[in-house]
């Protein structure tokens, strides 16, 4: 064990307790693990499936349930064009099935702990997921923390975790939510109608009416470095910025 | 255990023998990295060699690109499970940097410094012998700055993490000291034939 909470994380079973379609491309799959853990809000499994002929498969996958030690853990997928794990779990995976994890894992793009000052939050699509562990992880844990979200979607239907999100936004003062809608109208005032750019990066910082201390970015490449420059341009310190790329 | 229903793509026919267990075969160059993509202008680049906190020789971007260059031609390997093959790196082989420094082996292993303050480990033994450069060119290109340009770390036997993007100096140390990721539970070396992903594996 090293100070940042990352174990020894061994393979182990679990079964696919139920599936939830939570947008046209994403859905969650809860997981009733065999040696249920209690892992850090950030956090990742990675996720093996093996073919009768002993070909395996392996995908890191961000955990999206909060951090409470339950022998149950969401992971949302999203089906990728070509897929090959995603591809199982969209068009094969039913409820009852098994399949193997290890997790824990990953020991940087973790919810500060003790909490701090306020946290910024940037994630594009599913890159949503580890942040969510987060904002739930705030919610029971630190709900003092200010905290600000910015989420890129395509369209209002791709919103992923869209009705939790607005419930939190409507009881809780200390959370913003901003939503960059980038193929239709936004339907709230507050939100963006448009990819993000450093302006948006910029306004968002500005509706958390105090300096971050840690921000968190989850997306493509191209999304993480847009926003890390926006941020970077409004003054923001490196240092304090985590960053997770998908692809691979 | 068999998951049930899954076939997969199944194996990379001819190339399967150069793709370790648990990796898959990509087509693309994904781009992961735990920070800001630092941008490091040539003109303030230095590279160091360091003998613990003592600094044997400094270069910049002319003097570096002086010193003989090594092209070659790897398989890469990253934890997150994608394998590249083929892919053509130019640079200037560890052997050939700690010579111009007039260093033969201080001690047995090396820590890796970036602009971005990213560190990794590696034992010396992994770095001669033509098993590692600092890369200046991709594909006959300057490095991006996504790939870790002006200059990268390449040790393409090691887990890609290894091979640090947008280096600026290589210190000597007594004792193999973990960096960035190994405090963070990835493994202290990193042999992806051996599935050295995490800690303890």
């Amino acid at each position: 064990m090293t100070d940042n909470g990352t174990q020894t994380a061994s393979w182990q079973s679990c079964v696919i307790e139920e599936i939830v379609q939570q947008t046209p491309s994403i859905k969650s799959f809860f997981l009733r693990l065999s040696r249920p853990f209690a892992h850090i809000a950030g956090q990742h499994v990675d996720v093996r499936l093996t073919a009768p002929d002993g070909y395996s498969a392996m995908r890191s996958y961000s955990i999206a349930s909060s951090a409470a030690s339950s022998p149950i853990i969401e992971l949302a997928v999203e089906r990728l064009p070509d897929g090959e794990v995603s591809a199982y779990f969209h068009d094969i995976a039913i409820v009852g099935d098994e399949i193997e994890l290890r997790g824990p894992l990953g020991g940087h793009f973790l919810w500060p702990e003790p909490a701090v000052d306020a946290v910024l939050l940037i994630a594009a699509g599913s890159g949503l997921v580890p942040l969510m562990a987060m904002i739930r992880h705030r919610r029971t844990q630190d709900p003092a923390v200010p905290t600000a979200l910015l989420l890129s979607a395509r369209t209002a239907e791709d919103v992923l975790f869209s009705e939790e999100l607005h419930s939190v936004e409507i009881n809780d003062a200390a959370f913003v939510l901003a939503l960059a809608i980038t193929r239709e109208d936004p339907i709230r005032a507050s939100d963006f109608g448009r990819r993000i750019d450093s302006a948006m990066v910029e306004e968002v910082l500005a509706r958390l009416h105090r300096k971050p201390t840690q921000i968190f970015v989850c997306g493509s490449n191209d999304f993480v470095n847009i926003a890390t420059e926006g941020a970077l341009l409004a003054g923001v310190d490196p240092s304090i910025i985590k960053t997770e790329r998908y692809g691979g | 255990m068999v998951t049930r229903g899954f076939t997969g793509r199944g194996s990379s026919g001819d190339q399967s023998g150069r793709i370790p267990p648990g990796q898959h075969l990509v087509e693309n160059f994904p781009v992961l990295t735990a920070g800001p993509t630092p941008n490091v202008e040539l003109a303030d680049w230095k590279f160091t060699v360091k003998v613990g906190p003592k600094p044997v020789k400094v270069w910049n971007w002319s003097e570096f690109n002086a010193l003989p260059k090594t092209k070659v031609t790897k398989d890469i390997h990253c934890v997150t499970s994608w394998s590249k093959l083929d892919t053509i790196w130019e640079g200037v082989l560890i052997e050939d940097i700690l010579a111009d420094a007039g260093l033969d082996r201080p001690t047995d292993f090396v820590l890796a410094h970036s602009y971005d303050d990213y560190s990794t480990n590696v034992p010396l033994a992994d770095l001669l012998s033509g098993k590692a450069m600092v890369a200046l060119k991709f594909a006959g290109q300057p490095i991006t700055r996504d790939h870790g340009g002006p200059a990268r770390l390449l040790v393409p036997h090691l887990y890609f993490w290894k091979s640090a993007k947008w280096v600026k100096a290589l210190q000597f140390t007594t004792r193999d000291e973990a960096g960035f990721w190994e405090l963070r539970g990835y493994h202290i070396y990193g042999d992806p034939w051996r599935e050295q992903r995490y800690t303890d594996d």
